[in-house]
């Protein structure tokens, strides 16, 4: 029987010949990621093993990224924590503030995720990773404690849903159209405990940012991972990030779908998840008059160099309403760097915006940029759940970074073409 | 391995948000993050649970955030099982991981009520309803994951190997 493309690799690191759905196997390691939340209980529980020390220094990644720079005092008793452990175990890759972005997007940046790999994370969104062609699935502190110390962890293998992308998408629309248009069609968990694996020629038409949001919020449909195929776009932006070697896995032509969707980019328009559940989708034109009082560009979903450069496209010359927050929130340094020297964060300040520095801060609630009893925000980050950004009566709609620009101007919910 | 208590109730898609928000995820203490369980969506859950109470909800239960600090806190809080139509997976693997027992019952979290009295045989997979005197056969767990449980955790498991 054929096997998925998610499927060959876990075989592969499992030294199998083949895996089906449903089988338990126990995988090698290429990557094993914590942050700043999660890493610390992950440091308690290693305490607790027989085995000490990390399986390979090289193969952990560590990124205080949530809370940081630390927004209280316990706050930077957890980073000090990770701080102490990654000295102490000599961990190449940790990332201190000022060399630090929001995980999800400073690994792919740092050439530490390329096709063909296994990589865990204790934070959901490590499925990431599957735009490059890697098998990247989140996982819990207990798991990423067990992998630092053996490299190793186990998986039932997933069944896979196929997503066939056809078409161009139109000017305004991006992956997180895309994405937000597939959660809305299979619900939050129309994909639990499977793989999403895209392909079709559509994805010639989406940019590495594209692919990175669209693989980014997977897990937002339940699933364990989402995948694209290897292909030249791929392959030049490992090339351009990357030392290290990379295989290539195809799904077989026999390659069994518990189900299949077309998905046509070319009929997709700027989408928006109301409260409280990623899969409340509308199209903008359906969205009606929703008076907002905050909007967040940034985190690990839109971070981004190309969302920021979408974003600096709407609010050009264009200032934010008045009695509007508008925060945006370069994911990495490198692309803060990259955006300063665009002249994007000019034109974000002149529009009456705040940038800031990499942090997940306000996408989880933590800090830089709560919401209040009541208030509104658009936001281009990955969930909206109830009290997800602040108040438990606060309401977060998801977006595209071209949206929450034109919403940021307009001081309600609304497309680019609305300017 | 049995577990018996009172039932509290909930819906679909209790994400780990709600769980325990991330405003307390500034702390990994058990006792801390059980103070803070369910209170955005059931303040009165952490005044009324006692120990070996149980927890049934419809479907994708633990959705969202890959925060262990969630089954941590529900452990924490006393709770001897959680009941569900599904799980979200990556809930699953850590409830299991640190040994907090799950099971998935579609027919179970459709039958039984708030504040039922419920126990749990979890070498069966049999859960009982003593309130109204129905009883369910829930999943059981494959062997692999038997030996984790067994051995209270993950982290046990691997001493042990």
């Amino acid at each position: 029987m054929g096997m998925t493309m998610t499927q060959k690799i876990l075989a592969a690191h499992a030294h199998l010949a083949s895996v089906e759905a449903g089988q338990l196997i126990e995988a090698d390691l290429d990557l094993v990621l914590g942050n700043d939340i999660t890493s610390p209980v992950a440091i308690k529980e290693m305490e607790k093993m027989n085995k000490k020390g990390v399986f390979d220094k090289d193969k952990i990644a560590l990124v205080p990224d949530h809370f940081v720079p630390n927004k209280d005092i316990k706050s930077a008793e957890h980073c000090k924590c990770v701080r102490e452990f990654a000295r102490k175990n000599q961990i190449t890759n940790y990332f201190e503030v000022g060399e630090m972005g929001i995980e999800h997007a400073l690994l792919p940046e740092k050439g530490l995720t390329v096709a063909g790999d296994v990589i865990i994370g204790a934070d959901s969104h490590t499925c990431t990773y599957g735009a490059l062609g890697a098998f990247s699935t989140g996982v819990g502190s207990t798991d990423m404690a067990a992998g630092m110390a053996t490299g190793k962890a186990w998986f039932k293998v997933p069944a896979a849903i196929r997503i066939v992308l056809t078409g161009k998408p139109s000017r305004w629309v991006s992956g997180k159209d895309v994405i937000l248009h597939i959660i809305g069609m299979i619900g939050v968990d129309g994909a639990l405990y499977k793989s999403l694996e895209f392909t079709g020629d559509g994805i010639s038409h989406l940019t590495m940012d594209d692919r990175f949001t669209i693989a980014n919020m997977a897990i937002e449909a339940g699933a364990k991972n989402g995948i694209f195929p290897v292909d030249d776009a791929a392959k030049t932006y490992m090339k351009e990030h990357s030392n290290r070697s990379y295989t290539v896995y195809e799904a077989d032509a026999d390659a069994v779908y518990d189900e299949e969707y077309t998905v046509d980019l070319s009929s997709l328009k700027s989408t928006v998840a109301f409260p409280h559940l990623p899969e409340n989708t509308h199209t903008i034109d359906e969205v009606g008059d929703i008076a907002i009082d905050q909007v967040v560009i940034g985190s690990c979903t839109n971070g981004r160099l190309e969302d920021l450069r979408t974003a600096a496209e709407v609010l050009k010359g264009r200032h934010v309403a008045k009695g509007m927050r508008c925060i945006i929130i370069p994911a990495t340094q490198k692309i803060y760097m990259d955006a300063m020297e665009e002249g994007l964060l000019k034109i974000f300040i002149e529009a009456g915006a705040v940038v800031s520095t990499p942090t997940c801060g306000p996408c989880l609630g933590g800090y830089m940029g709560i919401l209040a009893e009541g208030e509104r925000c658009v936001s281009t980050t990955n969930r909206n759940f109830v009290g997800r950004m602040g108040h438990v009566s606060s309401e977060i709609y998801l977006a595209s970074p071209a949206v929450a620009a034109a919403s940021a101007v307009t001081g309600k919910i609304s497309g680019p073409e609305a300017l | 391995m049995n577990a018996k208590g009172t039932v509290f109730k909930y819906g679909d898609n209790v994400d780990t948000d709600v769980i325990i928000p991330a405003r307390y995820l500034n702390s990994s203490d058990p006792a801390e993050l059980a103070a803070h369980c369910m209170e955005d969506i059931d303040k009165e859950f952490i005044k009324k649970v006692k120990k070996g109470d149980i927890i049934v909800a419809d479907k994708n239960f633990g959705c969202g955030s890959s925060r262990e600090h969630a089954p941590i806190a529900i452990k924490a809080a006393g709770v001897s099982c959680v009941i569900a139509e599904t799980f979200a997976r990556i809930f699953y693997r850590n409830a299991i991981n640190i040994g907090l027992p799950i099971i998935e019952c579609p027919e179970a979290a459709r039958g039984i009520q708030a504040g039922d009295e419920v126990e749990v045989d979890f070498d069966s997979g049999i859960i009982t309803d003593l309130t109204r005197g129905t009883s369910f056969q829930g999943q059981a767990f494959p062997p692999f994951m038997q030996k984790i449980i067994a051995a209270e955790g993950l982290i046990n498991y691997i001493n042990r190997q």
